[in-house]
């Protein structure tokens, strides 16, 4: 008895969890996953070059608008 | 003191979420019947505005560098992704509104609460209201502007609220892809810059360049509306088939 709820609380909790894990994959991530993947490298490449003394502040937005655009040509 | 660049982009921003929250919440009023379904959208709304409350309280915390930087990357991660539905909404349908939404009239309750009413509303204005709550506390932390951002959002309710109230056709027509696109420039433009500021990098031309990554995103975001209008012209009859997420 005591166990068949603790496994109902157990799968609730669990997919509780998945929902709120989606939630925010969807919410941040969305349908295209290697978007915030090249935004994440490229942020860490400008902090790399920034450390080393080049000035890279136009990386992000160049690579965010090429990481854009190929998402629309794979989607279209 | 109000900040006028956020408290315009958090209008904008919540009020793209908003136009759907209101299109739900009168569809099923005008289907089902008003009283369950406003104590619904009211109950929405009181959890959403304690949400807000409770986070931008906690977030006036975090040192302004790793908030920056954090809630920079999230916004510029998001910014493009409203972008590229922006872009991809208005290259197949224009600067057209949302249209109807249909509810489902069975099983009314002649008396008492309609639950299925109170339900619809509540789900509608908190999942739509997510958005805006998570816009407007991040939004208004990393600038340092929360107010701002809160009065934003309560405006952007207040206005399509009661247009929605007054006029449902009227919330149907606001072209909501035109609006996603134009927060999507924006949020991708404060975004940009607040990532790369909290990597503790200094922008040429300080918080000019904000209005300089807006018009590079809207440059961008014009070409590719072209090149998939382009595109869609070139193909065949047969493959002119809109994608389901441009509907």
């Amino acid at each position: 008895m005591t166990i068949s709820w603790l496994n109902r609380a157990a799968t609730l909790s669990l997919r509780g969890l998945v929902a709120f894990g989606k939630f925010w994959y969807g919410f941040i991530i969305g349908d295209d996953w290697t978007v915030a993947a090249a935004v994440a490298a490229a942020l860490a490449v400008t902090w790399l070059l920034h450390t080393a003394g080049v000035a890279a502040w136009w990386l992000p937005p160049l690579v965010a608008v090429a990481a854009t655009g190929a998402s629309l040509r794979r989607s279209g | 003191m109000i900040n006028p660049a956020v408290f315009t982009t958090t209008f904008l921003a919540a009020a793209v979420e908003i136009v759907e929250m209101v299109i739900i919440v009168v569809g099923v009023g005008t289907v089902r019947g008003w009283r369950s379904t406003l104590v619904g959208a009211a109950s929405g709304l009181v959890i959403l505005a304690a949400l807000i409350l409770a986070l931008g309280m906690a977030l006036t915390l975090v040192p302004i560098g790793v908030l920056r930087l954090v809630v920079g990357s999230l916004l510029f991660v998001f910014g493009l992704q409203w972008l590229r539905k922006g872009i991809r909404r208005v290259a197949a349908n224009g600067f057209r509104g949302m249209g109807a939404r249909a509810a489902t009239d069975d099983d009314i309750p002649t008396h008492g609460m309609d639950w299925t009413a109170w339900l619809l509303a509540f789900k509608g204005v908190l999942l739509e209201g997510l958005e805006v709550t998570i816009i407007v506390v991040t939004f208004g932390a990393a600038a340092r502007a929360f107010p701002s951002a809160a009065l934003a959002a309560a405006a952007a309710l207040v206005v399509i609220g009661g247009a929605g109230a007054l006029a449902r056709r009227a919330v149907e027509r606001i072209p909501r892809s035109a609006l996603q696109l134009l927060v999507g420039t924006l949020l991708s433009a404060f975004g940009t810059f607040w990532a790369v500021e909290g990597l503790g990098i200094a922008w040429p031309g300080e918080d000019l360049a904000i209005i300089a990554l807006a018009a590079w995103y809207v440059i961008a975001a014009a070409a590719y509306i072209g090149r998939l209008r382009r595109h869609a012209r070139q193909l065949t009859p047969q493959d002119r088939l809109v994608p389901q997420e441009a509907r």
